[in-house]
């Protein structure tokens, strides 16, 4: 109950963390048995429409299932406690925002026990995804599903903006800002103006398959390509939204293990920046070959190569972070100092596919999927475990195992590069994606089990990371405020896991890498900006969870209001809109309660103050 | 110009070393990494161009931190805190000006080939004009200069440019034929793709779908055929040469009101399914059951194949839109008959 009416930042990145861990797992098992299917040519492991489903909800579920959720764990246990705030601007909001996301997630995911998952791919091309030649109710499962979800990323992005823009501590200017804060900033600016094209694109699509509109309908002079602009106008800043939290990660990993401080700091500032500007010039480059002509090509050719420019500042930078550093490998570490290498390899394929003529050969093979296999896994994947294995003891009290640490790595790293290395010759040798098999003889066979052993390695690097958490859960949480001693940020300076209220004082702010500032000062704490006072603090509320209820019954009722069920009673149900308007108005009732009741929320009086942390 | 051309000299030889390396992988009549024609090469070349660079920085970056990992690894007893560097203003001019250099590198010969490639040969009088149609799961050529439409072996002269204008009668496909040329998108009306390629050699190429377009995606291959332009001229004759119809007048007539209704042969038929016109001489039947022939190690007897799809076409391409000829109220007899006679009815050109 305690969790699901919290509004308490450090238990939504809990919330969030263990529904997107749970996603991750679906998605990984469905990337497996695609594995399996392609193990061998004419294999018949699962059907061509299984396959279908398997791509499309592999693909979907990890995108906005898996690892968006997992950067936003990150995201909600790290940034408040980075700039010295007591919560987010909107905590309500926040707890809104996780709950929707939750409900979209698993009404996606209901489509594989109610009668079809969506199999148009996870990019549900048009006409492919419309209803004429997608008729189960797969893809409305992905248009609805996806835009409830999308609505909690949304409301999650509009939060850490007011946050980071209002909430820091006295001296923390915008150029003090740790980098991972920093990303978190740059990634919500991208995802305020992105998501709305999707949410847009998702609409029109329902409209399309639900109330019959012809928006992308050529017959009803609708334009196919249309829906292509509008995914990619979002699909492309989508992949900065991933990587960019990613580069946050590791810039503040490697200076706390190099221990020294991040190389380049406004330069890598203005990078992230001109990423984020140039992801929003580029889109087309994944429509090469739809036919957009000679002059858009070369265009958007040179913009998309342009992006190499702000990421090779970065690159360099954290090299020569190390340079002249004193750099210990532990397991978080591991994952960083990975990341780099990896990371260049998926950046420089990224550079070869901007080149429009040689895209025409690699657009849509294995050699693609390669490619953003090694930015997504290679470089946001490999982040995260980096980043969770850092701030594991400050979101938890206890420092994970290191050598079941360094055993993740070794398996998932060399699992990784086992799979997805060969598949950029797959793609060369003339292997299209998303193809339920092969025929024998094409010089296909020998790569193809390869990558799927590697594949199972990844599974065990994964299981293992598991077993790693269960473990280490249950230890006595004994972390202490700094465990790995060269903490630079603020959050090292509190004690893991933190009270409930974060700061008792919030602190004043003296540098770039405040803590480690205060260290080299001689200091074992931040200096108060204010004295110790009563810490008002809000209520919880079951009414975020209320509203995304509502929103999941009405959004189900929307998707069965035309069907048949042979029983008058639901017929009605469904067919006149009533389960649809029964969920708005559980939805608006909330709100309503919401606005009507003031709640002035609650206060912690000093003496109520104890040092050591709230579990969380 | 003359920098760029420096450059070039300076990596001219790992070039070398990189396409030895990549020419080993594949088969001629599929792979990216052997073109077989100048469209094919010309992107080929690009692709070299930019491994090559990107070697060299993947050389780079990866040299530095070996030594940066090597050199720096924190010993027992190190216990002063490293200087704390800013930056170096410097340094990372260098490394903003060297990626931009490479990136110009790249891109002058990426917008000359996006140029050179995107040559608009529909009204080109020595051009062969092919109109691609993609279907779920098949391909329709036509030759509007001949009046002759076929489907899955694209046959094409040798040497002679061939216009494609692509277009799509379902869902978006794209036509993809990777030792001749990059693929297109096929769309519906209102945005129809152009492009052309040409094969300066005798040969058959493998050409596959590349746009996922449902259940039988994965099986919606097809092939391109080069032959001299004698036997090019030879095969459109006996392309339009009237139908052969099964000896048999019964079967004839069988075959006549049950297959013909949708598919074609010679002058008699219609356009719906797949041209029929000398079915038994081609690379393939449906496209993905291979005939015996050169290069189809895993190839079967034509007679094997047609019997195989007539008795079960969803078996072979879940999803196609054929009836099942049992479904039409043919004996298993008449199947294996008019098996034959499609095995049998191959065209006389080469
Ligand atoms: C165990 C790790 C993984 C394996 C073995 C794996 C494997 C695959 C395979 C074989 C495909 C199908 C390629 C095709 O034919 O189109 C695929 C597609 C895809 N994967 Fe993964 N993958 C893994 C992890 C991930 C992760 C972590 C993400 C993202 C966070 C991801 C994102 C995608 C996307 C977006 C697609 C495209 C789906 C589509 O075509 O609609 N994958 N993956
Ligand atoms: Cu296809």
């Amino acid at each position: 109950m305690d969790w699901i009416t919290t509004v308490d930042h450090k238990k939504i990145a809990v919330l969030y963390l263990i529904a997107g861990g749970f996603f991750f797992g679906i998605g990984g098992i469905e990337a497996i048995l695609i594995r399996i299917q392609l193990m061998k040519p004419m294999n018949d492991f699962v059907s061509a429409q299984v396959f279908n489903e398997l791509i499309t909800m592999h693909g979907t579920t990890m995108i906005f299932l898996g690892v968006m959720p997992i950067i936003f764990a990150v995201m909600n246990a790290v940034v408040p406690l980075q700039i010295g705030a007591r919560d987010v601007a909107f905590p309500f909001v926040n707890a809104l925002g996780f709950w929707t996301f939750l409900f979209g997630g698993l009404l996606l995911n209901l489509s594989w026990l109610m009668g079809g998952a969506p199999d148009a791919g996870w990019t549900a091309y048009t006409p492919l995804s419309g209803s004429e030649y997608s008729g189960t109710h797969g893809v409305d499962f992905y248009t609805i599903g996806l835009q409830i979800a999308g609505l909690g990323t949304l409301i999650g992005g509009i939060n850490f903006l007011a946050t980071i823009i209002t909430m820091r501590a006295p001296g923390m200017s915008y150029m003090r800002m740790p980098m991972f804060t920093w990303t978190t900033f740059i990634t919500s600016a991208i995802i305020l103006f992105a998501f709305p094209a999707i949410t847009v694109g998702l609409v029109l699509l329902t409209f399309d398959r639900i109330l019959g509109a012809n928006f992308f309908d050529v017959a009803g002079g609708g334009n196919p390509v249309l829906w292509q602009h509008i995914f990619w106008i979002f699909g492309h800043p989508e992949v900065y939204i991933l990587i960019l939290p990613a580069f946050g990660i590791i810039s503040e990993v490697i200076p706390t293990f190099a221990r020294k401080r991040l190389f380049g700091y406004s330069s890598m500032v203005f990078a992230t920046i001109l990423i984020a500007f140039l992801g929003f010039m580029v889109w087309a480059h994944h429509m090469f070959t739809t036919g957009l002509g000679t002059v858009a090509n070369a265009l958007f050719s040179i913009s998309t190569m342009l992006i190499a420019v702000p990421t090779g500042i970065k690159i360099f930078n954290w090299l020569f972070t190390m340079w002249g550093g004193q750099i210990r490998f532990t397991a978080a570490n591991l994952f960083a100092v990975g990341f780099v290498p990896t990371f260049v390899m998926g950046g420089v394929t990224g550079v070869m596919l901007a080149s429009a003529p040689a895209d025409f050969q690699f657009h849509d093979t294995y050699f693609v999927v390669a490619h953003f296999h090694y930015v997504i896994v290679g470089g946001l994947v490999l982040g995260l475990f980096s980043g969770l294995h850092y701030w594991w003891p400050k979101m938890f009290g206890r420092v994970l195992s290191e050598t079941l640490g360094k055993w993740t790595f070794w398996t998932f790293m060399i699992g990784f590069q086992l799979t997805f290395f060969v598949q950029h010759f797959l793609g060369l040798m003339g292997m299209q994606r998303r193809i339920v098999t092969y025929l024998p003889n094409q010089d296909f066979d020998l790569l193809n089990l390869v990558s799927s052993v590697g594949a199972f390695l990844m599974g065990v690097g994964v299981i293992l990371f598991l077993v790693n958490i269960a473990i280490t859960t249950r230890k006595p949480a004994d972390a202490p405020n700094d465990p790995w001693e060269d903490g630079r940020t603020l959050e090292w300076s509190i004690p893991s896991p933190p009270p409930e209220y974060n700061f008792k004082q919030t602190p004043l702010v003296r540098g770039i890498d405040a803590y480690w500032k205060e260290k080299m000062a001689g200091h074992t704490e931040m200096t108060p900006a204010e004295p110790v006072g009563s810490i008002h603090m809000p209520s919880a509320t079951p009414l975020p969870f209320v509203m995304s209820v509502g929103i999941f019954i009405a959004g189900l009722g929307l998707m069965f209001s035309k069907d048949d069920f042979h029983n008058a009673f639901m017929n009605g149900l469904f067919n006149n809109y009533i389960v649809v308007i029964i969920g708005l108005l559980i939805t608006f009732g909330a709100m309503a309660l919401r606005s009507l009741y003031d709640d002035h929320g609650w206060h912690i009086e000093p003496e109520d103050q104890d040092e050591k942390g709230v579990r969380t | 110009m003359m920098k760029q051309w420096q450059v070039a000299k300076r990596i001219l030889p790992l070039l070398a070393v990189f396409s030895l390396l990549l020419s080993a992988c594949g088969r001629e009549d599929l792979s990216v990494m052997k073109p077989q024609g100048p469209v094919a090469q010309g992107q080929y070349d690009l692709m070299k161009l930019s491994i090559t660079i990107m070697i060299v920085v993947l050389i780079i970056v990866f040299a530095i931190a070996a030594y940066v990992l090597i050199r720096f690894r924190r010993r027992a007893g190190q216990n002063k805190m490293p200087e704390q560097v800013e930056g170096n203003f410097k340094l990372e001019v260098i490394w903003t000006a060297i990626p931009l250099l490479l990136v110009i590198v790249l891109a002058v010969p990426t917008v000359k080939t996006i140029f050179a490639q995107g040559e608009d040969l529909s009204k080109d009088k020595n051009a062969i004009q092919v109109k691609v149609t993609s279907h779920q799961y098949w391909w329709e050529f036509t030759y509007p200069q001949y009046d002759v439409t076929t489907a899955q072996d694209l046959i094409i002269p040798t040497g002679k440019k061939i216009a494609f204008e692509l277009k799509t009668a379902d869902v978006l496909h794209s036509f993809w034929v990777p030792s001749l040329a990059g693929k297109m998108d096929t769309n519906p009306d209102g945005t129809l793709n152009k492009f052309s390629f040409s094969a300066p050699n005798e040969g058959v190429y493998r050409g596959k779908c590349a746009e996922l377009c449902g259940r039988s995606h994965a099986f919606m291959e097809f092939k391109v055929k080069a032959v001299s332009q004698e036997s090019f001229d030879k095969w459109v004759n006996e392309m339009k040469a009237p139908a052969v119809l099964p000896e048999d007048t019964q079967l004839a007539e069988k075959f006549k009101t049950n297959c013909l209704s949708c598919h074609a042969v010679g002058d008699q038929g219609g356009p719906v399914a797949p041209n029929l016109t000398g079915i038994g001489g081609k690379q393939s039947v449906a496209g993905i059951l291979l005939n015996q022939g050169e290069g189809q190690e895993d190839g079967n007897p034509v007679l094997d194949n047609m019997k195989e799809w007539l008795h079960d076409p969803q078996s072979v391409k879940p999803g196609n839109t054929m009836p099942n000829p049992k479904d039409l109220g043919l004996t298993d007899e008449e199947i294996d008959g008019i098996a034959e006679y499609l095995a049998n009815y191959k065209l006389d050109y080469e």
